[in-house]
């Protein structure tokens, strides 16, 4: 397996607050990733920089098989370049169906004049009908997603994402907000995920992560803490001590 | 997963019922029109009415472009009516220029001796300078003799304005009010240049005369204000459906969700600039022929045309038909322009309250600005927002319920179509 991501060295401070200090991390194609630490550890904002968002002080961000830079490309670029997010709140487009919201999402050509003259074609429909389907929305299609559910508004997130066909999955805590039987269908959505991608999942419920069964990297004051499998992690005495024992 | 639940690919026409009945009314207006006008019907709707009628359509197109870069686009220019003015100019140049030559050489056929290029060109240039104290012709009149030029630049120079404009401010990520405010200033800036005497434009005399096609002036106006009226109605209509081809399909989905969360469609992938890039210019575009209509039959430009009180009319018109849906920016247009043309004409009856008498032409500013502060706060979906009650009765009763876990969440009555 080779590395997909390679974040090194990485500082960011917000008005001499260190955010982030000397992060390193790394993630190879098709695995699976839980991030955990305790609030203001930095999580998100190790999503805001590999995501283009926030540009870091020092450090360097290399993605991909031809090892580009991340730091000097767009969120737009950074996103066709195959790296998805999930935000933490469902950020999906209230106003729009289901289905327009998914063919938005669909992995197409980018640009104005593409967009402007995109005919959806037979396999297109399909394929957003196999996406509704996986996310359990297939009844769901033509309503407006601002009538779904908090949960459903998740999945539909999430298979957005899916449907931008990501190399790189990044996800803001996906379990926020949802029922036991809605945990476990987003739990087998990203297994399922990782098995042709890698997956990011940011999480701060300990259950939630010990379903995912993956590496664990646990952050604290904008560094990695630890690293390993779970039970691994939740044995270092420094994670009880910052996170756990609390 | 049965086909049924997926959305069909209906023609256009199908799926946005609005268009057709738009352009049934459109022609049937413009029908009505033609047979009770002077020019070529019985004569019951004065030249000067058609004319007005002809400059409303023409404002509805401006609206409609307005709607599509802020309705469904979600950026709040104020600076649209610069390009329509721009049009206005571009257009105006041609037909000043081309009129004053018909003179210049009919006075100048009774010399001896024929007269020379350098002479006629100087003839034209006293004639239309001379208010403004000069006698040559300024750099960019260069195109004004021949019509394709001008009209080309009806399209490019507000285009490329736009382009320039959009890119800079864009690229800036300059986004909500400062966007406003920056389109603003392009426009206020752009209207004190031509309000001075050396812009090459006449400066506050502006341009005159317009209504007066060159070579046709034995045609009676009553019959060039139908054909200006009939352009306008079919610019109006192609701009119609042009407008709905945009926001029916992916783009105007995208363009919809940069209104709606623009962070959000960066994620996804959309070069969120370059879409922005392309609304703000194709509907300056717009904006621009609108103006290349308006004017001829308005029959004057000049500078105060374009001042920044002009587009923000624009943006209350458009809030008050009801913004993102085109037959609201269209009706709000109409409407809000007709009743404005009838208070200012003084043609509505003042109130007299004994004490003090309200006279409409004074008091129709504070009336508008009322009436969209209300619209504003009561009824935001605008006057449009009335064909919702007709054809949105099935929608669920959720009491007002919230759709989604937070405050920031779509509520009902935003999610109704």
């Amino acid at each position: 397996m080779s590395t997909l991501l390679e974040v090194s060295g990485v500082s960011v401070s917000f008005d001499g607050f260190k955010a982030i200090n000397n992060l390193s991390f790394q993630i190879a194609d098709a695995e699976l990733r839980a991030v955990i630490g305790p609030n203001g550890a930095g999580k998100t904002t190790f999503m805001d920089i590999i995501t283009g968002k926030t540009k870091p002080d020092e450090g360097r961000v290399i993605y991909g098989d031809k090892s580009v830079s991340l730091l000097k490309m767009s969120e737009s670029r950074i996103a066709q370049a195959g790296i998805g997010r999930k935000f933490q709140r469902p950020t999906v487009f209230e106003d729009q169906s289901v289905f327009d919201n998914l063919m938005m999402a669909l992995k197409k050509t980018r640009g104005p004049m593409a967009v402007l003259f995109f005919k959806p074609s037979k396999t297109d429909t399909d394929k957003v009908a196999e996406l509704a389907e996986q996310i359990g929305l297939s009844g769901a299609l033509n309503r407006k997603s601002g009538e779904l559910s908090h949960g459903q508004k998740q999945w539909l997130e999430i298979g957005m994402l899916l449907a931008q066909d990501p190399r790189l999955l990044l996800v803001d805590e996906p379990a926020a907000g949802m029922t036991p039987a809605e945990r476990e269908h987003t739990t087998d959505i990203l297994r399922e995920a990782a098995k042709t991608r890698a997956v990011v999942v940011v999480e701060h419920d300990m259950e939630f992560v010990r379903r995912l069964e993956c590496k664990v990297t646990v952050l604290h004051e904008g560094s990695v803490l630890a690293e390993g499998s779970l039970d691994h992690v939740t044995k270092n005495e420094q994670v009880i001590e910052v996170y756990l024992g609390r | 997963m049965t086909d049924a639940a997926l959305p069909r690919r209906q023609p256009i026409a199908l799926r946005f019922p609005s268009v057709m009945i738009f352009l049934a009314v459109l022609a049937l207006f413009t029908v009505g029109v033609t047979i009770l006008s002077e020019g070529f019907g019985i004569g019951v709707i004065s030249t000067s009415f058609i004319k007005t009628l002809g400059k409303t359509l023409c404002l509805c197109l401006v609206a409609l472009a307005m709607d599509l870069v802020w309705g469904y686009c979600g950026i709040l220019s104020l600076g649209h009516m610069a390009f329509f003015g721009i049009g206005g100019y571009a257009i105006g140049m041609w037909l000043m220029y081309a009129r004053t030559e018909i003179i210049v050489l009919e006075s100048l056929a009774a010399a001896e001796l024929p007269p020379t290029a350098q002479e006629v060109s100087d003839g034209i240039a006293t004639q239309i300078f001379g208010v403004v104290g000069s006698s040559e012709f300024p750099p960019i009149w260069a195109f004004a003799h021949s019509l394709p030029l001008q009209l080309a630049a009806v399209v490019i120079v507000p285009g490329l304005l736009a382009l320039v404009f959009g890119w800079l401010a864009f690229r800036s990520r300059v986004t909500g009010v400062y966007l406003s405010i920056l389109t603003q200033a392009m426009t206020l800036a752009l209207s004190l240049h031509l309000f001075q005497n050396d812009s090459g434009l006449r400066g506050n005399n502006g341009l005159s005369g317009l209504q007066n096609l060159p070579g046709l002036d034995e045609v009676p106006q009553a019959t060039v204000s139908l054909w200006f009226f009939w352009a306008s109605a079919l610019a109006l209509g192609l701009g119609y459906v042009l407008c709905t081809w945009i926001v029916a399909g992916k783009f105007g989905s995208v363009i919809r969700a940069i209104r709606d969360d623009e962070a959000r469609v960066r994620f996804l992938g959309y070069p969120v600039e370059s879409f922005k890039l392309v609304v703000f210019t194709l509907t300056a575009v717009i904006a621009g022929i609108a103006g290349a209509l308006y004017y001829p039959q308005a029959g004057i430009i000049n500078p105060a045309e374009i001042a920044p009180i002009a587009s923000i009319y624009l943006a209350v018109w458009v809030a008050i038909g009801g913004r993102g849906r085109l037959y609201g920016a269209v009706i709000g247009a109409a409407f809000v322009s007709l009743l404005s043309t009838w208070f200012t004409g003084g043609q509505a009856p003042d109130i007299n309250l004994g004490f003090y008498t309200i006279s409409w032409v004074d008091w129709w500013t504070v009336l508008l600005g009322l009436s969209f502060v209300a619209v504003t706060l009561f009824a935001p979906k605008g006057i449009g927002g009335l064909v919702d009650l007709v054809t949105d009765r099935k929608s669920p009763n959720r009491h007002g319920a919230d759709l989604g876990p937070d405050q920031g969440a779509l509520r009902e009555q935003e999610a109704e179509k």
